[in-house]
């Protein structure tokens, strides 16, 4: 798949062999692809900024530049949470909401408007709501880790299988709840619950942006020893690899991001999935280097391009969560098929 | 030398190795035999730091396994599993460049290059370099393994099951390059081996196990008795001498 030529243009030109196969090899190239897919994000950064303004330019850029920088923080935060979660697990089909991330958050909030009703929950301040949730999915996701990692038994099997019964039962709990509050009530919490993008609060973003970079300063160092995860937890222990603190610091790091941009835009971990398994087959390198930051342009650009569809073609007729779970899920049966067949 | 002092290890309520106290890794090739689920593997495992024993000490060369930096072990001990499957797509060049990681932590330098050209071509994977691992036939990478493990430039090298799912050919091409290890590049090699009849022919010394207990420890001629191996198996096995050399009959 690697040195495949891409299938441009260019190739169906007579004589231009020579140029072709300069094309094939650059194209090869992990700087080439990353490069390709950046100049790609400008573009569509550029069109979503300027094009289609109704009134004043710099009002408009003003919000826009916003929900750009929304976008990128959870294209990082949910790309590097994914590839990373994969890496650790060595399984590709999974993302960090197998674990209950989501489902964990929605509860959250369902369990807010059961108690406060829907007239609170929007009167809550933003900031305390957000510290809320953040501080409690990082705890809980702590207290499982510590729990089934940081002991004797630390098993990540046993870890995901926990995490799994639990969001469950999250789920469950939650939509138990729901069937009891006011039907006015359910409405702004499902309203609430559809990941949006557009016009977050300004110090929320910019604290989930701090987070994110944050956790981002974490793994950067541990590329190499990322690339050295892929071989499995018995290869890298035997390469050196103090696997228990590596995974133990990573998976924080993972935790601290997910939690952060979920509390910031709502529930948008199948995303990952999509973003994730796109890097990989277009990175041209399993090395986290390419890998992480190639997911995190793909996040780019399904989230601008999405949300330029769905603004400027379709006249905003829905909100980007559901294009991208109802894409996701096909996706994720596209993958688990495929795995099938091999 | 690889010491152990009175380890135990236990899973559950069952004691997987029985207070095993023993010295291995002299010189050559130390062949590791014993039935299934004697404790070979775990042993394996204690010595390369993925399980913790429930008591004793393991030493290498002086060093304890408990309290040593991993990527100082990492130096002079490579340990090689049973099941290597990677999810990731590999070439053969970048699992043997990982061979590296405890000496240059993935900055590889001019002498890091030198050990993975030289692993490569010790393995005769010149052709295959640029290959993925999923397009290799089962010897091919196995081979690789190999070869990360030698770039790992460490005096012991401990391979477990080497040999699974491989056919004859590639079985007795992987142990003439294990013995050539020893033999040309010094290694100490130990490894863990389900026929005797090829611990027999290539290693110096035989080391049993049966029960989580070494049951018989000596050369390679000295363990190839019908007595010995009936007790290690717990099956009646027969040894003739065919041109000159001991082998183990235990089919039919």
């Amino acid at each position: 798949m690697l040195t495949d030529p891409v299938p441009t243009e260019s190739g169906a030109l007579p004589a231009a062999g020579l140029h072709r196969t300069r094309l094939a090899t650059s194209w090869a190239e992990p700087r080439v692809r990353l490069g390709v897919l950046g100049a790609t994000v400008l573009v569509l950064t550029a069109v979503f900024l300027f094009t289609a303004v109704p009134g004043s330019l710099s009002f408009a850029l003003g919000i826009r530049s916003r929900t750009v920088l929304a976008m990128l923080v959870v294209a990082t935060a949910v790309g590097v949470s994914t590839v990373v979660f994969h890496t650790i697990t060595q399984n590709r089909i999974l993302t960090p909401s197998i674990m209950g991330f989501d489902a964990f958050y929605v509860l959250i909030s369902t369990v807010l408007v059961f108690f406060a009703g829907s007239a609170g929950f929007l009167g809550f301040d933003q900031l305390t709501l957000w510290l809320v949730q953040v501080g409690v999915m990082v705890a809980f996701s702590v207290l499982l880790f510590t729990w089934l990692f940081g002991g004797k038994r630390r098993s990540i099997h046993l870890m995901l299988l926990v995490g799994i019964v639990l969001g469950t039962f999250f789920r469950a709990f939650t939509e138990w709840m729901q069937r009891m509050l006011d039907p006015l009530d359910f409405q702004v919490l499902s309203d609430a619950m559809f990941a949006s993008l557009t016009r977050p609060d300004e110090t929320l973003l910019l604290l989930t942006s701090g987070l994110v970079v944050l956790g981002c300063a974490v793994i950067v160092p541990l590329l190499r020893i990322l690339d050295v995860l892929t071989l499995g937890e018995p290869a890298a222990v035997g390469l050196g690899v103090d696997h228990r603190r590596v995974v133990m610091v990573l998976f924080l790091s993972v935790s601290v991001m997910i939690a952060a941009s979920t509390a910031l835009v709502g529930p948008i971990l199948f995303f990952g999935l999509i973003v994730a398994n796109l890097a990989y087959s277009y990175a041209g390198s399993f090395r986290h280097a390419w890998t992480l930051p190639t997911a995190v342009l793909i996040g780019m650009v399904c989230l601008l391009g999405g949300q330029l569809v769905l603004e400027r073609l379709l006249g905003f007729g829905g909100t980007l969560s559901t294009v991208i779970d109802f894409a996701g899920g096909l996706f994720f049966l596209y993958l688990v098929l495929r795995k099938g067949a091999r | 030398m690889i010491a152990l002092e009175n380890v135990t290890k236990r899973y559950g309520g069952q004691t997987v190795v029985d207070d095993v106290s023993i010295t291995f890794g002299g010189e050559g090739v130390t062949a590791l035999i014993g039935p299934n689920g004697a404790g070979k593997s775990t042993l394996f495992g204690l010595v390369g730091r993925l399980l913790q024993p429930d008591a004793g000490r393991i030493a290498v060369d002086g060093m304890a396994v408990a309290t040593t930096p991993s990527h100082e072990l990492a130096r002079n001990l490579a340990v090689l599993r049973q099941d290597n499957h990677v999810a990731a797509r590999l070439t053969v060049h970048d699992l043997v460049e990982f061979g590296r990681f405890p000496h240059s932590r993935g900055r590889l330098t001019v002498h890091d290059r030198e050990h993975i050209e030289r692993a490569i071509g010790y393995l005769d994977l010149d052709a295959y370099r640029d290959r993925f691992l999923d397009e290799l036939s089962g010897g091919q990478r196995q081979r690789a393994f190999i070869a990360m493990v030698l770039a790992q430039d460490t005096k012991y090298v401990l391979l477990d099951e080497p040999l699974n799912n491989l056919d004859l050919r590639h079985m007795t091409e992987i142990m003439r390059l294990i013995r050539r290890m020893a033999d040309e590049l010094g290694k100490r090699v130990v490894v863990v081996l389900h026929d005797i009849n090829v611990a027999a022919t290539y290693a110096d010394r035989i080391v049993a196990m049966r029960d989580g207990v070494v049951v018989a420890d000596a050369a390679a001629r000295e363990i190839m008795r019908p007595d010995v191996l009936a007790a290690v198996y717990d099956t009646p096995v027969d040894v003739r001498e065919i041109d000159g050399r001991p082998v183990a009959l235990y089919y039919g």
